[in-house]
């Protein structure tokens, strides 16, 4: 009953948020090239749902390899650092200085590299996307419990055996931390590769709608943004819930960005 | 099943180097332990009982002296696999529920079993450890006691031939203590496998063996061997025996006596 409750109230939230911005729109006679209503927005998105619909998917590619590129890498990298010494006091300062970089601002410098489409979209959002993956599974595979790896060696497991039944599922629950974070760097990733080197996205469609004051398309296309971004995001929720068993409340679980 | 071996454990001696110098922590140990026998070691902490089980489990090598078992000389790929291990945190994994907790002991060293058999076996030992109807709990659905309970059918399942015990009841309460040392004699009867435990508590060490090794505080020397004469089956009323108390009384004075003397050498 509590739960049913919070959920009910969760969801007002929503309402009122929007509920609020419809008021303040209405009250105070706001322009709609400066905020449109909510209302107006749900208009235009309807009106417009060939053009978000066609711009969607050019988006959702970049956003999906750039992710997968930087998931693969990433997790290569994180098994390198986690079983090599060498590696990992090779690497490890360079990336922790790496990711604190801003690497948006290299976008521009990509269109230059890689010209004008998909390239450069990919790359920028594989390259945000990709340090949270490696510093955390990193993390996550060298944290696992020496003891339990000793009580391995007790039954004569081989080092494969001990990689596939005790660190691989111990480093899992910091592996999908890390996804939730990536996912989101991805999308923030692919819609600056679209601001910067692209002719079409919901990212180019927000900056041309910018450029000719649309405000009502630029806010439909940032709707539309988001609402991608919440089914990815929710894609990893439910590819975390099939994968990670029984450890929801043995905590241990950190993201680092 | 496979025979328990005859434990030898000749001169045994380990030592680590650490950043304050070299630490002895098992000064020439002679000990021999009958096949399917319960052996245990008492003694004050850090006196080196931990480092001793390593040794027998085959995952340290010791800087001087041997271990037999049935007369030849353990090395590290001899013993894996033979070996079950429960220590006092239960060591369980998260993931996993406490039917395919129990079943990975099997799936590293009992390869030849299939995964029929080795359900069985684990839903077996489960039943006879009190577990029936927590098959799909995983270990945080589950109290201490019952953690520790997964903990000893996985080191049972496999059937081991020696079975090492590091203070596995040291982290529960007295009355579940109580409890699974009673269980574990149940459960060790149905087994033809040596138990080398150890603790520190004086009482679990009568209730439960029937050889008793004292030992001192570091460099771990053993002061005394005791033979346990009580009857099987042991419960409730072999804790209120005089001859349990006098027993005990003897053994706390040689822990007593000998705590200070180790203090003053380091």
């Amino acid at each position: 009953m509590y739960r049913v409750g919070v959920t009910v109230g969760q969801i007002l939230v929503f309402l009122l948020f929007f509920a609020i911005w419809e008021g303040i729109v209405d009250f105070f006679h706001i322009k709609p090239v400066i905020l449109p209503p909510p209302s107006r927005i749900a208009e235009v998105m309807w009106e417009q749902r060939a053009l978000l619909l066609t711009n969607t998917w050019p988006t959702f590619v970049a956003i999906s390899l750039g992710f997968i590129y930087a998931v693969v890498t990433g997790f290569v990298i994180a098994v390198g650092i986690a079983y090599s010494r060498i590696v990992r006091e090779l690497t490890y300062p360079f990336l922790v200085t790496a990711q604190i970089l801003p690497k948006i601002a290299f976008a521009p410098l990509f269109l230059i590299w890689f010209g004008f489409g998909l390239t450069p979209k990919i790359v920028i959002a594989a390259l945000i996307a990709f340090f949270p993956v490696v510093i955390n599974t990193a993390k996550g595979l060298s944290s696992v419990d020496s003891e339990l790896l000793q009580y391995m060696d007790s039954l004569g497991a081989s080092g494969w055996e001990k990689f596939t039944k005790i660190s691989l599922p111990w480093a899992m629950p910091y592996f999908f931390a890390a996804l939730k974070i990536s996912i989101t760097l991805a999308i923030v990733g692919a819609v600056v590769g679209e601001f910067v080197a692209a002719g079409e996205g919901l990212g180019y469609i927000i900056n041309a709608s910018n450029i000719s004051l649309d405000t009502e398309l630029m806010f439909a296309a940032i709707v539309a943004m988001s609402l991608l971004g919440i089914v990815l995001f929710l894609v990893i929720v439910a590819a975390e819930r099939l994968f990670v068993n029984g450890v929801e409340e043995n905590g241990g679980v950190q993201a680092t960005m | 099943m496979s025979k328990a071996p005859h434990i030898s454990i000749k001169g045994l001696s380990v030592s680590f180097k650490s950043r304050t110098g070299t630490v002895n922590a098992l000064n020439n140990i002679s000990l021999d332990i009958a096949p399917g026998s319960f052996f245990t070691i008492v003694g004050p902490s850090g006196c080196g009982k931990t480092t001793l089980l390593k040794v027998l489990s085959g995952v340290l090598q010791p800087s001087g002296g041997e271990v037999l078992f049935d007369g030849v000389a353990i090395d590290k790929n001899k013993v894996q696999g033979q070996v079950g291990y429960v220590f006092q945190r239960s060591l369980l994994l998260p993931w996993r529920n406490a039917l395919d907790n129990v079943m990975l002991t099997m799936e590293v060293a009992r390869r030849d079993m299939s995964r029929a058999d080795r359900e069985r076996e684990a839903r077996h030992w489960l039943k006879i450890a009190g577990l029936e109807g927590f098959e799909k709990r995983f270990p945080h659905e589950l109290s201490g006691g019952m953690q520790q309970r997964v903990s000893i059918c996985r080191a049972l399942a496999f059937r081991p031939k020696v079975l090492l015990m590091d203070e596995p009841f040291a982290a529960l309460d007295e009355i579940t203590r109580e409890t699974l040392q009673e269980e574990l004699l149940r459960l060790w009867m149905q087994t033809e496998t040596t138990v080398v435990f150890i603790t520190h508590s004086i009482p679990e060490a009568l209730l439960l063996s029937e050889q008793i090794a004292v030992m001192s505080a570091r460099p771990g020397r053993v002061l005394e061997r005791i033979e346990v004469p009580f009857p099987r089956p042991r419960e409730e009323a072999t804790r209120e025996l005089p001859e349990f108390g006098a027993m005990a009384g003897h053994v706390r004075g040689l822990l007593r006596h000998r705590e200070p003397v180790a203090a003053t050498a380091q």
